[in-house]
């Protein structure tokens, strides 16, 4: 078995004449905790959903634990072993915590039908798990009635749930409080212990660097930077690093010995 | 995710398990509550019509046909789409069932027939739709005329009789009487309860609910969402088939209007039920009331001594009355 959980060599993925993956090659290794940073429009979100397998590359291949994928959908993602949790949450807001929960992987007999008592059964326990102690709400309520920094908390457990070889974090602290931010990192510590393997894309430069141990840096459809943790001194570091690839297209780890 | 902030938050205090029932029934059960209240206002305006079993008997001769139809077409709502189409698919299933009949074809083939129509007929739709990328509302709206002309055209305006199939086992099977009631109605009861079980249990109904809902969601959480979509207009044409026998085997007639006269009742029936129109949630159960309170609305008209003037009248007050009613019940929350 190959050391990677997924790799992409040299992907790319086109919107009209936008290359907003362009050539891209990157591994993931088996637990691992790779910060993918990069200004707005750097590719992060569609890198994210070729790995997801919401986008089909134009080009490129795919490789699955060291095997070549020839087709790859969102579905068969999933099934290999790899969550996401969406910036935009990819909640379905009218229907219940439990039906979100088991979007697209329902527990089904042989007929189809959903297994409606087990789900509710998990997803209780999972709330449990997560910190959901209110009795306001229960695994029955429309997502509809939760904050934001639950819902949040809904697609994380959604993650949790299958014991995921790779967690796929898309700016996961956005528009959450303080506390709610602290409950992600925990939750990132708790997958990172268990050997997962875990993507964090963000914005805030200082949680990537605290949370991760590799960086990769896209900028225009491209990875300009692939450095360890140990090449990096600082924050400020990389995030002048950013500012020079913001600047010139390119950049070089100075300093770092 | 903070426990402490959420108790604080207004509007949500902690609720019994029978305020969490109303709250997950509460569309089903407003059109529910609707048909009793008109069938007591109906009552009350001439108590020797309503309280009489016929009244209703003659009621469930033609509302079997509705529910067949209105039962795919909650699915086809509920996942942000409409079919416009239906009734001419009805015409279409019916032609072929009569047709087969009509030169001495074995009364099951013909009906194996007609539910192929139906089902490659929603497929078309389905592919118009979902691979083409066209307006639902549009391009069913033009099946409906393309398929009618195909019929005109075929019919040339003659009808089809049927006079023969009358007291055979099919015709009791189906169109009978059991008890007083009519057979077709227990049928469409059965399709409604199956329809029921799909809808709220099974994979197929609740990834045309996430569907509904968010198509972006669902097709990130892996649900194959073009297929779903697909998936209930070839349904809906399931409906519509059935339907269309159905008609031919009550009036043991095939017209070439056949399903014409069933688009607004039935379209409404599925709105009165308790469905949105937004997508993403519905009825099946509140679709089989809404197409009764349609249905009841002409008898009751009459009865209660009124002209049938007044009926295009009592449907415009009876459809917009029930949806302010399911409004003031439940606000929208997308």
């Amino acid at each position: 078995m190959s050391e990677y959980i997924i790799e992409l060599r040299n992907v790319t993925k086109s919107f009209g004449n936008v290359n907003a993956v362009d050539g891209v090659s990157l591994a993931i290794k088996r637990g691992e905790v790779v910060g993918l940073i990069g200004d707005n429009g750097a590719g992060k979100s569609t890198l994210i959903k070729v790995l997801s397998g919401v986008h089909k590359p134009d080009s490129g291949e795919i490789y699955l634990r060291g095997e070549k994928v020839n087709h790859w959908d969102s579905a068969k993602s999933r099934h290999s072993g790899i969550e996401t949790v969406y910036q935009d949450r990819a909640l379905a807001v009218q229907q219940s915590i439990t039906r979100n929960i088991f979007m697209g992987r329902e527990i089904q007999n042989r007929f189809g039908f959903v297994d409606v008592k087990k789900q509710y059964q998990e997803a209780n326990r999972l709330m449990r798990e997560i910190g959901f102690t209110s009795k306001v709400f229960d695994p029955e309520s429309p997502v509809a009635t939760l904050s934001g920094g639950e819902r949040q908390g809904v697609a994380i457990a959604r993650a949790l749930y299958y014991d995921a070889d790779l967690i796929i974090l898309d700016e996961p602290t956005t528009a959450l409080s303080l506390t709610e931010t602290n409950k992600v990192f925990s939750f990132i510590e708790n997958v990172r212990a268990q050997g997962r393997s875990i993507i964090f894309i963000g914005h805030n430069i200082y949680h990537v660097y605290d949370i991760a141990e590799r960086f990769i840096v896209l900028d225009r459809g491209q990875v300009v930077l692939t450095s360890d943790k140990s090449e990096v001194p600082s924050a400020e570091h990389l995030i002048k690093t950013m500012h020079d690839i913001a600047r010139m297209g390119h950049a070089e780890m100075k300093g770092a010995a | 995710m903070s426990t402490q902030s959420i108790d604080r938050r207004k509007g949500r205090d902690e609720v019994s398990s029978f305020q969490k029932w109303l709250r997950n029934n509460r569309r089903v059960l407003t059109s529910a509550a609707f048909l009793v209240v008109m069938l007591i206002a109906f009552t009350l305006a001439n108590p020797s019509v309503f309280t009489q079993f016929k009244t209703y008997r003659a009621v469930m001769i033609a509302l079997p046909i509705s529910i067949f139809l209105v039962v795919p077409l909650v699915f086809v709502v509920t996942a942000g789409e409409i079919d416009l189409a239906f009734p001419a698919i009805v015409g279409m299933a019916s032609y072929g069932f009569a047709s087969i009949i009509d030169v001495g074809g074995n009364p099951l083939l013909a009906l194996i027939a007609a539910l192929a129509i139906g089902l490659l007929l929603g497929f078309v739709n389905g592919i118009f739709v979902v691979q083409f990328g066209l307006s639902a509302l549009i391009a069913t709206l033009g099946m409906n005329f393309l398929l009618r002309g195909l019929i005109n055209i075929g019919a040339e305006g003659f009808s089809i009789a049927l006079p023969e199939i009358r007291g055979t086992l099919f015709h009791t099977l189906l169109t009978g009487t059991t008890f007083g009631i009519p057979n077709q109605m227990f049928w469409a009861l059965g399709f409604a309860i199956i329809g029921f079980l799909l809808y709220n249990f099974h994979k197929f109904g609740v990834h045309v609910h996430c569907v509904g809902d968010h198509p972006g969601s669902a097709q990130e959480m892996g649900i194959n969402v073009k297929r779903t979509r697909i998936m209930v207009f070839v349904f809906s044409g399931l409906g519509a088939a059935f339907a269309g026998v159905f008609s031919v085997m009550i009036n043991f007639v095939w017209w070439p209007t056949t399903g014409d006269g069933l688009l607004l009742p039935v379209l409404a029936g599925i709105f009165v039920g308790g469905t949105p129109a937004w997508g993403g949630i519905g009825t099946v159960l509140g679709g089989v009331f809404g197409v009764s309170i349609v249905s009841f609305i002409e008898t009751g008209v009459i009865a209660a001594g009124l002209t049938g003037f007044f009926t295009q009248f009592f449907y415009g007050i009876i459809i917009i009355s029930s949806l302010i009613g399911h409004r003031l019940n439940g606000e929208r929350v997308r």
